[in-house]
C-alpha cells in the first residue's frame, strides 16, 4: 500500500432515471478518509448517503467521477475483483439488514467466511464470537423472521464485523437500537476503531451516536455540505 | 471449493424445503407419468411380437386374391386354390416342410340346449403339425377318416367350453348346419391373443367332409405353409410366388391372383396398432411432463425475488457471480437427480403394476427413461439457473433492491 488515502472519491456523481424523472443523488462529491478514521455521515433524508456508501462499498458504480480505494482506481477493477475486495477489505451493514430468510443468525453471520475459504470450524467459532460481540449469542440458532427489528440489525452488524475487514460501512446501525443497545453497539464500534484501527464510516441520525466518531459529514442534496473533526480525536 | 459448493446447495435446498419439494414434485409428476405410460405402451407391443412368433415365424400363409386382408375365404373373384395345389406345393418344392389345406367357414355348432357361432374348419393332420396344436384328449383324425369324409371333427377349447362345460366331450356328438359330427378330440387352449382374438374359438373336422357336407365345393380358401428349418421366409415367398404363377399358368407381366404372406407382415400389421397406441400413451405422458416442467418453471419464476436478493447479498459479502451460479446450478441438478430418480422408481413401479394388470410383458425403455430424466432435469436446469444468471451480472446493490 501506498500512502494514497484509504478512500478517495473525486467529482462523484450518481445519477438515478433520465430525463425529468432525473435524480442526483450524489452531486460532484469529493471526499478522502484515511486508514483508521471513525467517521459519521449526517444529513436529511434523501440527500445521499446511502448512496454515498454504496459507491463506496464498491456495490454500486458511480454515474461519473473517480474513485481511488488503497490508490487503485476503482472503474478498472473487473467484477470478480470488486468481489474480492469486497470479500477482504469491506463489512457492510444495510439500513434495511438484508439477512437471508429461513438462515439462523449464526449462519447469517456465517456468510462471509465462507466466500473467505474458512474451515467450517473457524466459521462457527468467529460466528459465535462476533455474535458475542453484539450481545445475540443466545439467538445464534433463531432465524430473521424469529428476531425483533433491533436484534436483526445486531446480526447484520455482526456479519459485517466477522471477517475482520479494514472498513466497515454502517447505514444507520442503531436505526432500530433503543439508546442502551445503541451505546454498547457504538462502544463495541469504537473499541475496534481505537485498538484494531478499524476504519468505520457510519451513516446516522442521531447526534449522539455521531458523537462516538471523530469526524462527521453533513451531506444536503448529493453534495458535502460540511466537513469536520469532532471529539476529542486528532 | 467444489465441496462447499455441494454444501452450499445443501443448505439452500434444505432451508427452501416448500420450494425444493414442488420441484421435486414436479420432476417426479414428469419423468414418473412418461415411464409408467411409455413401458406399459412398449409392453403391449412385446406381447404381439411374442404372440406372432408363438404363431410360427416360418409359417407363410398363401391365399387366393391380391389383397390380403380381403382375401379371406370367398372374398374376392380370384380361383380359389385346390387340394391337388396344396399337395404339389409339399411334394415338389424342396423348401416347404408342411403345407396344410385349409377351408373354413362361420356356422353354429350345437349340443343339446347350447350352441355357439364358431369358425368351421376343414382341413387335415397336416394342420395340426405346421401350427403347433396339441392334443389335450382323445385324438387326432385317421386316415380313413380324411379319405372317406367322415362325420368326425376336433374342438378349440373355446367351443368345449361353451357347448360341454364340465362334461366330457370326446364320444358326443355335435351338429354342424345339417351334419352331425362325432368329437373325437380336444385341442389344448393357446388363449387369447394380445388383442383378445380368441384362438381356440374353432371346430376342425376332415376337408373331404367339409368339402362335402358343408360347403358343398371342394376349393381350398388358405394354404398354410411351414417352410423348413434354415430357409429364410424372403426367401420362401420368393420361391412360393414362383411356384405358384407357374401352377396357376399366369402369363408374363400379368399380376398375381394370389397372395404369399408371413408372420412377419402379420405382426407388422398387428404392432402397426400397438405404435397408435404407445403413440397415444407417449402423447398423454408428455402433456405430463409439460405439466410437471411449468410447475417446476413457477415455482422457479415465483422464487426470483427472493433468489435475487440472496444473490445481492451474496455478492455484497464478496462472493463472485461464478460462485453463487455454481451454488444455483449444483442445487437446481441435485433437485432434479432427487427427482428424477424418485420419477424413475414410481414410473417402473406403475409401469409394472400396469403391464400386470393389462397382463404384457415388463418392457423398461431405457431411452424413453434418458429423455424423460433428461427433460425434467433441463426444466429444473433452465429455470433454476437463467434467473439466478440474471441476477449475478447485476449490480449487488441492483440485486439487493429488486421486487
Ligand atoms: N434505486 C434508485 N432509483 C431512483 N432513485 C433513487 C434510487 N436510490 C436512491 N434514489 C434517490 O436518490 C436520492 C438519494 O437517496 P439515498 O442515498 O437513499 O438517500 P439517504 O440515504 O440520504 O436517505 C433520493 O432522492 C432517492 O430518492
Ligand atoms: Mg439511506
Amino acid at each position: 500500500m501506498s500512502d494514497a488515502p484509504l478512500i478517495d472519491l473525486r467529482k462523484i456523481t450518481r445519477v438515478y432515471g433520465s430525463g425529468a424523472s432525473e435524480v442526483r443523488a450524489l452531486d460532484n462529491v469529493d471526499l478522502t478518509i484515511d486508514d483508521g478514521e471513525f467517521v459519521a455521515i449526517m444529513g436529511p433524508s434523501g440527500s445521499g448517503k446511502s448512496t454515498a456508501l454504496n459507491v463506496i462499498g464498491c456495490l454500486d458504480s458511480p454515474t461519473s467521477g473517480e474513485y481511488r480505494f488503497c490508490g487503485t482506481e476503482i472503474a478498472s477493477l473487473t467484477r470478480d475483483q470488486l468481489a474480492l475486495l469486497r470479500r477482504h477489505y469491506l463489512g457492510f451493514v444495510f439500513q434495511g439488514y438484508n439477512l437471508l430468510a429461513r438462515t439462523s443468525a449464526l449462519h447469517n453471520v456465517e456468510l462471509p467466511l465462507i466466500y473467505k475459504g474458512l474451515s467450517r470450524s473457524e466459521r462457527l467459532k468467529a460466528a459465535h464470537s462476533a455474535l458475542a460481540k453484539v450481545g445475540l449469542e443466545h439467538r445464534a440458532r433463531h432465524d430473521p423472521s424469529e428476531l425483533s427489528g433491533g436484534q436483526q440489525q445486531r446480526v447484520a452488524i455482526a456479519r459485517a464485523l466477522v471477517g475482520s475487514p479494514r472498513v466497515v460501512l454502517a447505514d444507520e446501525p442503531t436505526g432500530n437500537l433503543d439508546t442502551k443497545r445503541s451505546i454498547e453497539i457504538m462502544e463495541v464500534l469504537q473499541g475496534l476503531n481505537r485498538e484494531t484501527g478499524l476504519t468505520i464510516v457510519m451513516v446516522t441520525h442521531e447526534r449522539d451516536m455521531a458523537a462516538f466518531a471523530d469526524r462527521l459529514i453533513w451531506m444536503v442534496d448529493g453534495r458535502v455540505e460540511r466537513d469536520e473533526q469532532i471529539g476529542k480525536a486528532a | 471449493m467444489l465441496w462447499e459448493t455441494i454444501m452450499l446447495a445443501l443448505q439452500a435446498i434444505l432451508r427452501n424445503a416448500l420450494r425444493s419439494f414442488l420441484t421435486v414434485l414436479g420432476v417426479v409428476i414428469g419423468v414418473g407419468a412418461v415411464i409408467a405410460m411409455v413401458t406399459v405402451g412398449q409392453g403391449s407391443a412385446v406381447q404381439v411380437t411374442a404372440d406372432v412368433e408363438k404363431l410360427g415365424t416360418n409359417i407363410v400363409m398363401v391365399m387366393p386374391g391380391q389383397d390380403a386382408m380381403e382375401g379371406g375365404p370367398g372374398g374376392t373373384a380370384s380361383a380359389q386354390f385346390t387340394l391337388r395345389d396344396n399337395d404339389r406345393l409339399e411334394e415338389q418344392m424342396g423348401i416347404v416342410d408342411i403345407a396344410a389345406p385349409i377351408a373354413a367357414t362361420r356356422a353354429r355348432a350345437v349340443f343339446g340346449n347350447e350352441n355357439r357361432r364358431t369358425d368351421i374348419v376343414g382341413t387335415d393332420n397336416r394342420y395340426l403339425e405346421a401350427a403347433n396344436w396339441e392334443v389335450a384328449r382323445g385324438r387326432i383324425f385317421e386316415l380313413a377318416e380324411l379319405q372317406s369324409g367322415r362325420a368326425v371333427c376336433v374342438l378349440g377349447e373355446t367351443v368345449r367350453k361353451e357347448l360341454f362345460g364340465a362334461s366330457d366331450p370326446v364320444g358326443q356328438t355335435i351338429r354342424i348346419k345339417a351334419v352331425s359330427c362325432e368329437v373325437i378330440g380336444l385341442l389344448q387352449s393357446k388363449g387369447a391373443s394380445t388383442f383378445g382374438s380368441d384362438q381356440d374359438d374353432f371346430v376342425l373336422m376332415p376337408l373331404r367332409t367339409f368339402h362335402r357336407r358343408v360347403a358343398g365345393n371342394s376349393d381350398v380358401t388358405m394354404m398354410y405353409v411351414s417352410v423348413r428349418e434354415g430357409v429364410s421366409t424372403d426367401r420362401a415367398k420368393q420361391e412360393i410366388e414362383t411356384f405358384m404363377r407357374d401352377i396357376r399358368r399366369i402369363g408374363q407381366g400379368e399380376e398375381d391372383d394370389f397372395t404369399v404372406m408371413d408372420m412377419k407382415q402379420v405382426a407388422t400389421m398387428l404392432s402397426g396398432i400397438t405404435d397408435i397406441l404407445t403413440g397415444l400413451l407417449a402423447a398423454v405422458a408428455m402433456v405430463s411432463l409439460l405439466v410437471g416442467g411449468i410447475g417446476i418453471m413457477n415455482i422457479m419464476l415465483v422464487s426470483v425475488t427472493e433468489r435475487t436478493r440472496e444473490i445481492g447479498i451474496r455478492l455484497a459479502v464478496g462472493a463472485q457471480a461464478n460462485q453463487v451460479l455454481m451454488q444455483f446450478l449444483v442445487e437446481a441438478v441435485v433437485l432434479s437427480l432427487i427427482g428424477g430418480l424418485i420419477g424413475v422408481i414410481l414410473g417402473l413401479t406403475f409401469g409394472y403394476i400396469g403391464a400386470q394388470v393389462l397382463a404384457v410383458p415388463f418392457a423398461p425403455d431405457p431411452v424413453i427413461i434418458l429423455i424423460a430424466f433428461g427433460f425434467s432435469a433441463a426444466v429444473g436446469v433452465v429455470f433454476g439457473y437463467f434467473p439466478a444468471r440474471r441476477a449475478a451480472r447485476m449490480n449487488p446493490i441492483e440485486a439487493l433492491r429488486h421486487e
